[in-house]
């Protein structure tokens, strides 16, 4: 009779944190229109909240966040493209709220630094390779098989 | 011996740029607004309801528009200094009071005195976006042709009404 039990428990359990999760999520004004709503939320999560800057306007529960959502619904309701209002963000904000910024000069480190690096890396592993090549075996500790212990007595 | 040099050299560049990150105030996004045309606006002022301010208003003069709110609390810090610069200066400071509500906002002036000319009432917060305001308090200065021609981010310190406020407005004035 315990197996049921602990199926109740754990079926509780589960629910208990789906509750959690609903209620985690930001209490948005019903929605006249999810299709619009829908939308806003994928313009938000592209945008930073600046008061908590690591979290996006879609998840920020700061003030300002909540009020740009409302923003955001506005002018998408006003029949404004997504791109109009992503440069109505920088125009305010600049480019720190987009979280794909833009490549131009400022950003430009930003955007090929990673490749740079990697070339760089590449290239010193080939120098190295290439100047290991040129040695001679002397260079290098022989190699004993893995199965011969080298402390092992000679018998 | 430079095979050793070699990442010393590396962890040292990148200590150099570690401690320039740290001395940098991540809070401190450079605003794009930065000698474009102040936002322009037109709202009820805090003390009469009836009575609405516009930007147009103040074209012509150097000015000060200083953010804030009575629910915040770096306002209170920087507070007496604006009272005590307005009496000793001849620029005119307007407040944005920012998403307040009037009868907190009053009272706080009341009792905390008032260095503005007038103070705006942005209830909704709307004025505050445009101007791309997200931690109150800030302050812009805004020269005679309506330009934005410096932003502070924060409450205003002595220090940096001395080192970076006083002179942008002396050279404004030239």
């Amino acid at each position: 009779m315990a197996k049921p039990r602990l199926m109740q428990a754990l079926m509780a359990l589960l629910l208990a944190a789906c509750a959690l999760c609903a209620a985690a999520k930001d209490a948005a004004p019903v929605a006249a229109n999810p299709q619009l709503e829908a939308r806003m939320m994928a313009l938000a999560t592209e945008l930073r909240c600046l008061v908590c800057q690591n979290q996006t306007i879609a998840d920020s529960h700061a003030d300002l966040a909540v009020d740009l959502r409302q923003q955001i619904r506005e002018m998408l309701e006003k029949g404004m493209s997504e791109d109009q209002i992503r440069s109505y963000m920088t125009d305010r904000y600049g480019d720190f709220v987009l979280y794909k910024p833009p490549f131009k000069p400022a950003t430009a480190l930003l955007w090929v630094g990673p490749a740079i690096l990697l070339v760089c890396a590449l290239l010193a592993l080939f120098v190295v390779l290439r100047r290991r090549q040129a040695l001679g075996d002397d260079a290098f500790d022989p190699e004993t098989p893995d199965d011969v212990d080298p402390h092992a007595p000679a018998r | 011996m430079s095979r050793y040099l070699w990442p010393l050299g590396l962890f040292l560049v990148l200590v150099g740029f570690l401690a320039v990150g740290l001395g940098l105030d991540p809070r401190e996004v450079p605003s794009p607004l930065i000698n474009k045309p102040a936002p322009a606006f037109k709202a009820p002022t805090l003390h009469e309801a009836g009575k609405v301010i516009a930007k147009q208003d103040l074209a012509g003069k150097v000015w000060i528009l200083n953010v804030w709110a009575s629910w915040c609390g770096a306002c209170r810090d920087e507070h007496p200094i604006l009272v005590e610069f307005a009496k000793r200066s001849q620029v005119p400071i307007y407040g944005l009071n920012y998403k307040d509500q009037r009868a907190d906002g009053l009272g706080w002036l009341q009792k905390m005195g008032n260095p503005y000319v007038e103070s705006v009432f942005d209830a909704d917060g709307r004025i505050g976006i445009d101007y791309g305001v997200y931690g109150v308090p800030e302050t812009f200065i805004i020269d005679g042709a309506g330009v934005i021609r410096y932003k502070h981010i924060g409450p205003i310190t002595p220090e940096s009404l001395r080192t970076k406020i006083e002179p942008v407005l002396r050279q404004l004035h030239g």
